[in-house]
């Protein structure tokens, strides 16, 4: 595994030997691809460690890469506020039944973002305390921001609710 | 002597007065289309008495999928969408977008451009913060400042016109530059509409900031600590009011703020009144830093404002119409647009509510893979719960406010 140069990810490579799949700077942004079973471990690292005190997890998203295998991938944007440095971390996904340890116990501004990405992805998250849409209304039918779902599908009327 | 409405029981022994009395948790449903807030939003709020124990708040009534729309079409059909996100700073949003594709593209603008861009981005934050006062004085029942509020507004956005050629929705920030440099006249127009919103903003005050009724309704309430604002990732001006002077134009500087001189006001409390204190403050190193910008393009004088590169750069029109080259070109600019190299970035700008990032992958094609936009707003409001914890329902208006959510940002 390689740090390019990056002293972030030399320190997460040595404490994570065995956890991270990729890693990469480009354009100035280095990322870390983490494998899903030990994201829990790994951003509790980045969190309370001295040298790194990530103490803001900035955004969480996904992205679908339809149809490369593994389908899915969670990105997470931290930020140092103490150390002035940023970190990308992902994770990949399978597309059957795509779920991702829920990162609320680490941060609580995971809770609204992870709800965001189960509500336009339908990838779930393990573990969180609230899974329900959020943008989108109950009734609503699929998630709308995979690759295979058409811009211009309908969706059934729904009545007044009480 | 008329009996009451509601008459309270007989006491029946002394004991009694340990007796249970009425303590049902009542459920309040505000929104989503309240006239005490401005914003489309549902709170339902969990109430003990007039306390509030939890509340729900609802977003997405304002959702109309701009990610993927952004991802159905081609680069240059994402800037008009982004103008959309935040409507009182819609050239904040521009500017995100564009450096996220700029950095995807490794273009560097001209200096020019770059002033331009600090320029009209100033004025946007300083039309966001009017509003945002003016607005929370309205709804704690003041009409006057919102006057002096709006006022100035119309005046900065009398200028973002005269600059951009639209007053909201501007779409003025382009991939690798802007649309036009400044206008004859503008540099003395600015100057004194900047003297007028000084005069405008010390009347703001006066009838304000030390108001007894305003200072009772902001301080202490809607309380927040440093470290639960970096829990929930809340920056901007909530932020700050926490006494940490986090502002991404000193901590991380992009187009040329190393080269501006302005200060970054913080709070002490991280109370309402903090809040209110620091957008006002924010205002006039705003307006500190439209001067700057003015003394500099003046100096730099007319000039080309977008980068030479013919991925991104439209030819000429005179030239269009005459040659062969010139009009293939434009052809495939309009119909297909920039091919943006594979890979991805995030960029992230100081918007008027705070860190405002874009995060694009593009897989080499016309079309983006991913355009996802980390909205301020949306992230900003998810503590709002923990804010108001045992506060007053009453409590929920200002802070909502100040909070400054911003429904089309925020449901995207």
């Amino acid at each position: 595994m390689e740090d390019h140069g990056h002293a972030v990810l030399r320190r997460l490579i040595d404490a994570f030997p065995g956890a991270l799949h990729d890693t990469h700077v480009a354009l100035g942004d280095a990322t870390a691809v983490v494998d899903a079973g030990s994201l829990l471990e790994v951003m509790h690292f980045l969190r309370d460690e001295a040298e790194l005190v990530f103490e803001m997890l900035s955004d969480v998203c996904a992205v679908d890469h339809l149809p490369r295998v593994p389908r899915f991938e969670v990105v997470y944007h931290l930020y140092s506020v103490a150390r002035n440095h940023r970190l990308r971390v992902k994770v990949r996904v399978d597309a059957a039944s795509p779920s991702v340890p829920s990162a609320v116990s680490l941060w609580p501004s995971a809770n609204w973002m992870e709800r965001e990405v189960w509500d336009l992805y339908g990838i779930s998250f393990a573990g969180h305390p609230d899974l329900r849409r959020i943008l989108l209304y109950d009734e609503f039918e699929g998630h709308p921001l995979r690759k295979d779902y058409p811009k211009e599908r309908r969706q059934p009327l729904i009545g007044p609710r009480n | 002597m008329a009996e009451p409405h509601f008459p309270t029981p007989p006491l029946e022994s002394e004991d009694d007065f340990e007796r249970d009395l009425h303590t049902e948790h009542q459920l309040l449903n505000m929104g989503p289309s309240h006239p005490a807030t401005h914003g489309t939003v549902k709170f339902l709020v969990e109430l003990d008495g007039e306390n509030i124990v939890n509340i729900d708040v609802q977003v997405g009534y304002l959702h109309r999928g701009f990610e993927k729309e952004c991802e159905s079409g081609t680069w240059y059909q994402c800037i008009p969408y982004t103008d959309r996100l935040n409507y009182n700073s819609a050239v904040l949003a521009n500017l995100g977008f564009c450096l996220a594709v700029e950095k995807l593209l490794e273009i560097e603008t001209p200096e020019r451009c770059q002033w331009l861009r600090v320029l009209a981005s100033e004025l946007s934050r300083l039309g966001d913060h009017l509003t945002r006062c003016g607005a929370a004085c309205l709804e704690l029942q003041a009409m006057t400042p919102f006057l002096y509020g709006i006022e100035a507004r119309e005046l900065t956005w009398d200028h973002l016109e005269m600059l951009c050629g639209a007053r909201v929705t501007s779409n003025y920030i382009r991939i690798g530059g802007v649309k036009h440099g400044m206008p004859p006249g503008f540099p003395d127009s600015c100057r004194a509409f900047i003297a007028k919103t000084r005069e405008l903003l010390r009347d703001f005050d006066a009838v304000v900031t030390s108001n007894r009724i305003f200072v009772d309704r902001l301080q202490g309430t809607g309380v927040i600590d440093r470290d639960t604002c970096l829990a929930y990732a809340v920056t901007g001006p909530i932020l700050r009011s926490t006494g940490e002077p986090l502002d991404l134009r000193k901590q991380q500087p992009y187009l040329v703020y190393e080269q501006i001189d302005f200060d970054v006001p913080v709070g002490t409390v991280g109370d309402n009144y903090d809040r209110y204190l620091v957008c006002v403050e924010e205002m006039h190193q705003t307006l500190r830093i439209v001067e700057q910008c003015l003394v500099k393009l003046e100096e730099l004088g007319p000039g080309p404002v977008n980068v030479f590169d013919p991925r991104v750069r439209w030819p000429a029109k005179g030239r269009v119409f005459n040659h062969m080259e010139e009009l293939i070109q434009q052809f495939k600019s309009v119909t297909e647009g920039p091919r943006v190299p594979a890979g991805e970035g995030y960029t992230a700008i100081e918007s008027a509510n705070g860190e405002l990032g874009f995060y694009l992958v593009s897989d080499g094609s016309a079309v983006p893979v991913k355009v996802r936009c980390r909205p301020p707003s949306f992230i900003n409001l998810a503590p709002m719960s923990e804010m108001l914890k045992g506060a007053l329902l009453a409590d929920l208006i200002p802070t909502f406010d100040f909070i400054n959510m911003i429904g089309g940002e925020c449901d995207r």
